[in-house]
């Protein structure tokens, strides 16, 4: 069979007539991340209601987030934002306690121009602790890049490297904290006990992007296994604990949305910023722990082998998956990795929407992306940033993909038009980082596959009524 | 600003979404930012929607906060015209476009320039209404805007139809049980004899609506959504209405003598006949509808002076009031609605029927009422249901918000007969499940993973004496089994072999201990 392969990646740009997440949704997995946070985010009944409906049972959970919902006094001024925002914030303090506030910035403080940066460092004087301000607007950014925002303005609260490195004690407990937190879990204090390495000698490794603990501790497993310790994460488990930042850092980011963060962190501080792949699947996983390896000299160990191994373990799983087509509709910016693990597994992927596309954030990532096609010898696929869901519609129908990969919003009418499709949302509230959780990704990619192979038969495939 | 952990009611462009998909043929465009659209999710989602959802956004981004939408929204309107065709676009305001002041008038005035299909703009503001107002207005909007066109085009036709018929006016998508509620009152309607005109705005075309005053009555099942618009139909056409809901025997009763009122005004003008529904009411009441025989049976007299919270919107926190406490028995200390601007027509509803009323949309204020009162069941929202299991009582849900659980596949109405036995049901299956836990708990807590003999069967070597066997059965059925073993458990352990009386108060004291 000759497949026709194109030699460079094409992009297209759409309308951006696309159905996604509002980025404030990031609190959701980011105020149980962080566990001494609040976040309050500054909005209107709209985004409220989103967080209601988008959260689900959370909700009930007395989550540590919460709206400020402005009234119409907020939006003609009539009332004083530092006054209001003032009232809010020490009820939370009052009632929770947190060691941060985080100010969620929205569209319609975006448009009324409310200057949260101006009163957050005022306010953080009058009440005593730290306040966070993040942009996570939907004018400006879409779903997981809400995290990006977030992440970025924690970058500035990071202490600075250089006082540790001059020996400052109390740095030096929180240096120890950090690393507690993020390697080990909570009771496994005998080994917290390690001497921590000796900063001249291994460069410090700071990781960045929000992850489950667990999965955060197996990837520093990995690297540790090339003798490779990572200094700390951003976000840690406490807000306390943000690791320590300055010039000379290696910074490395773990999600492919991040390029603000990594922005911020080149310049703002200094770091600098290991370009790979992202640890999305058992490649994946391998392209990033070699990358960083090459940087610090390190020939890797084991890798080859500790890859195929999980490979092979997924072989119930290839089976299902080889030869089939995948379309991706675009929502949450991991679908490039994603696609690119898909593609080494063997499926045909048609489309890549993607929200936006940070062609040198992502370069690693492309290439490799590239590199597969080539490996596995099948086209290049299409990458569509600010996709159009109607003409996606449209093009999935001519293509009849075996499976799409779309929001919510369109996955039960695709599915009534015998199109199986998986909801992008899981990609990012499962465990899909690392060696250990290839298995996940699949897990979810085969899912309706698995669901359907039993239902094929009943030739109730279609369930639509004519001419829709 | 007002610290908000958790809305009842809606946004207001949620409302003019329902109200915009749930006809046929109609086509909302937002003017929103990225993200705004999960209506489409949760339409999808709760309703189990298989068609795409005709609701699309023009996205306000950074460069239209700059420069103004300029031709976007024109474009994005005319756009959607050639794709879908659709009888009707709505442009929809958000709360990002309200403060923007972006004039859609003007893009709608621009857009139907070109378009074939009519345009326009939702007429609601984001800061002063919420969801269930907005849809209110809307619909009204959408039907004021059809019965003027056709009037404008002379094809208003004001004959009324030959047989009775009616006009079902606010049944919607995403409302609570709204389906099942249509299906059970066109069944209702038609054993009345009655034809159903037109439904609105679910499974509606616009096109038709000109034909509304054919019908020689509306009837508005829920107050929250259609009110409006029976209004203007009265003001405009002189069409009566009726806005009692039938919920409830009794006042499934006072819908159908309605009718009949109405009927009977115009009937002599087609036939000499007129319509008598007692005989039909007397029947339904006394043997389709389980639930006045139920109130008479010793399940329900169990209910006697039961302690019963309701909240809800007006409509069914209010019927679900008058059911518990007219026609149950149950004593409702507190019923309450977030819909504060109905707060009048509530309170007269329900001010003999319950200790107190509570208007708030605020649920600290509902979960600190409840604590306080202490209910044996709560009626409530989804959120109602929360606050029970913190507090550990059960909770029926009887209003939206709601999960997707309250979108049953099961036939389950809440209104007319069928209605009632649903009702009774979940009013029921409320206190039982409550009395259940009562009971466990008196007795020592949920069922032990201990194994005591090997068999589940009764051989044992432990003597129950008659004075013992007699207590023993008195306990109810579904925990006799659990306190048998328990008592047998602790009689083994104590090396009794006799059991009595005492060895079993013995038991359930060294339990509680």
């Amino acid at each position: 069979m000759s497949v026709k392969t194109s030699e460079t990646l094409t992009f297209e740009c759409e309308t951006g007539n696309y159905h996604t997440f509002c980025p404030i949704s990031c609190v959701a997995w980011l105020y149980q991340k962080i566990e001494d946070s609040f976040f309050l985010v500054v909005g209107t009944k709209t985004c409220g209601y989103f967080l209601q409906n988008a959260l689900g049972v959370m909700i009930f959970a007395e989550p540590r987030y919460a709206m400020a919902e402005l009234e119409e006094g907020d939006i003609s001024a009539q009332l004083n934002d530092y006054e209001e925002l003032k009232r809010l914030c020490s009820q939370i303090i009052k009632n929770r306690n947190p060691s941060v506030i985080i100010w969620i910035g929205t569209c319609t403080t975006e448009i009324i121009k409310m200057d949260l940066e101006g009163m957050a460092p005022e306010l953080e004087n009058e009440i005593g602790i730290p306040v966070i301000v993040a942009r996570a607007n939907g004018l400006d950014y879409a779903f997981t890049q809400g995290e990006d925002t977030v992440l970025a303005a924690m970058v500035h609260r990071c202490a600075e490297r250089d006082s540790y490195l001059l020996g400052d004690e109390r740095n030096q407990t929180v240096q120890n904290q950090a690393l507690q937190d993020s390697f080990f879990f909570p009771g496994n204090k005998e080994e917290t006990l390690e001497p921590i390495m000796n900063p001249k000698k291994d460069p410090p490794l700071v990781l960045f992007g929000s992850l489950p603990s667990s999965v955060a501790f197996q990837l520093g497993l990995e690297l540790k296994r090339q003798s490779i310790q990572v200094s700390g994460w951003l976000p840690a488990q406490k807000y306390n604990n943000l690791p320590l930042l300055g010039d000379g850092v290696y910074v490395c980011g773990v999600n492919p949305f991040l390029s603000r963060t990594a922005t911020t962190l080149m310049r703002r501080r200094k770091c600098r910023l290991i370009g790979a792949p992202f640890p999305i699947g058992p490649d994946g996983t391998r392209a990033w722990i070699e990358k960083i390896c090459s940087v610090f000299d390190i020939e890797p160990r084991g890798l080859g082998e500790r890859e195929e191994q999980v490979w092979e373990s997924l072989e119930d799983y290839l089976d299902l998956v080889r030869g089939k087509s995948v379309f991706f509709m675009g929502d949450n910016l991991l679908e490039v990795s994603l696609a690119r693990f898909l593609i080494r597994c063997g499926m045909i992927v048609y489309e890549i929407g993607i929200p936006y596309m940070d062609k040198r954030y992502q370069a690693a990532e492309l290439a490799f992306l590239q590199n597969t096609c080539g490996n596995m010898c099948v086209p290049m696929p299409r990458i569509v940033e600010k996709p159009d869901n109607y003409n996606q519609i449209q093009r999935m129908r001519e293509l009849q993909p075996d499976l799409a990969i779309t929001g919510m919003a369109h996955a039960n009418p695709l599915e009534a038009r015998k199109i199986n499709t998986k909801w992008s949302v899981e990609f990012t509230f499962a465990q899909i980082h690392g060696f250990t959780n290839a298995r996940d990704i699949l897990e979810l990619v085969t899912r309706s596959l698995r669901r359907n192979n039993g239902l094929e038969d009943f030739g109730w495939t279609s369930l639509v009524k004519r001419g829709k | 600003m007002k610290l908000a952990y958790w809305l009842y009611a809606g946004p207001a462009h949620i409302g003019t979404l329902r109200v915009a998909s749930s006809f046929e043929n109609v086509h909302a465009i937002m003017h929103a930012p990225l993200g705004d659209d999960y209506f489409n999710v949760m339409r999808s989602m709760l309703e189990r929607e298989r068609d795409f959802t005709p609701v699309t956004a023009s996205i306000v981004d950074r460069h239209v906060l700059t420069r103004g939408s300029q031709e976007k929204v024109v474009d994005n309107i005319i756009q959607k015209e050639k794709e879908e065709r659709p009888d009707l676009i709505i442009l929809t305001p958000t709360c990002t476009s309200s403060i923007l002041q972006e004039d859609l008038q003007n893009f709608v005035d621009r857009a139907s320039i070109t378009s074939d299909s009519d345009v326009i703009p939702a007429d609601v503001n984001h800061y002063r209404v919420n969801e269930l107002q907005a849809a209110d207005r809307t619909l009204e909007q959408v039907v004021r805007y059809y019965l003027g066109k056709a009037r404008r085009q002379g094809k208003m036709d004001r004959s009324i139809t030959d047989i009775p018929s009616a006009n079902i006016i606010g049944i919607s998508t995403l409302g609570f049980h709204n389906q099942h509620d249509c299906r059970e009152l066109k069944r209702l309607l038609q054993d009345l004899g009655i034809e159903i005109n037109q439904v609105i705005p679910e499974g509606g075309f616009v096109e038709d609506l000109q034909n509304l005053p054919k019908a020689w009555f509306n009837f508005v099942p829920y107050r929250e959504i259609g009110l409006m618009t029976a209004i203007y139909l009265e003001k405009e056409f002189g069409m009566p209405y009726i806005s009692t809901t039938p919920m409830g025997v009794i006042d499934t009763a006072e819908f159908i003598r309605q009718i009949q009122w109405h009927v009977n005004k115009w009937t002599p003008a087609f036939s000499n006949k007129t319509v008598d529904y007692e005989h039909y009411i007397d029947q339904q009441t006394r043997f389709v509808s389980q639930a006045a025989w139920f109130s008479r049976s010793i399940d329900c007299q169990n209910f006697v002076g039961k302690k019963a919270v309701v909240f809800g919107d007006a409509t069914h926190a209010a019927s679900i009031t008058k059911i518990l406490a007219r026609e149950m028995g149950i004593r409702v200390c507190c019923t309450g609605t977030y819909c504060k601007h109905d707060a009048e027509w509530f309170n007269e509803q329900v001010w003999s029927l319950c200790d107190e009323v509570l208007i708030t949309d605020d649920h600290i204020e509902v979960g600190d009422m409840i604590a306080r009162v202490e209910p044996s069941a709560i009626f409530g929202t989804q959120m109602e249901r929360h606050i029970g299991k913190r507090l550990d009582i059960p909770c029926g849900v009887i209003s939206p918000p709601v999960h997707i659980q309250n979108f049953p596949l099961g036939y389950r109405p809440f209104l007319g007969y069928e209605g009632t036995n649903q009702i009774a049901d979940l009013v029921y299956n409320s206190y039982t499940l409550g009395m259940e836990d009562h009971l466990l708990d008196i007795f020592g807590g949920h069922d032990t993973k201990e194994v005591i003999t090997k068999s589940l069967s009764a051989e044992t070597d432990l003597i129950w004496n008659s004075e013992s066997q007699l207590e023993l059965s008195k306990i109810p059925g579904f925990v006799r089994g659990k306190i048998k073993r328990k008592t047998e458990k602790f009689a083994r352990q104590s090396g009794i072999t006799n059991i009595t009386v005492e060895v079993m108060y013995a038991a359930k004291e060294s339990l509680s201990t």
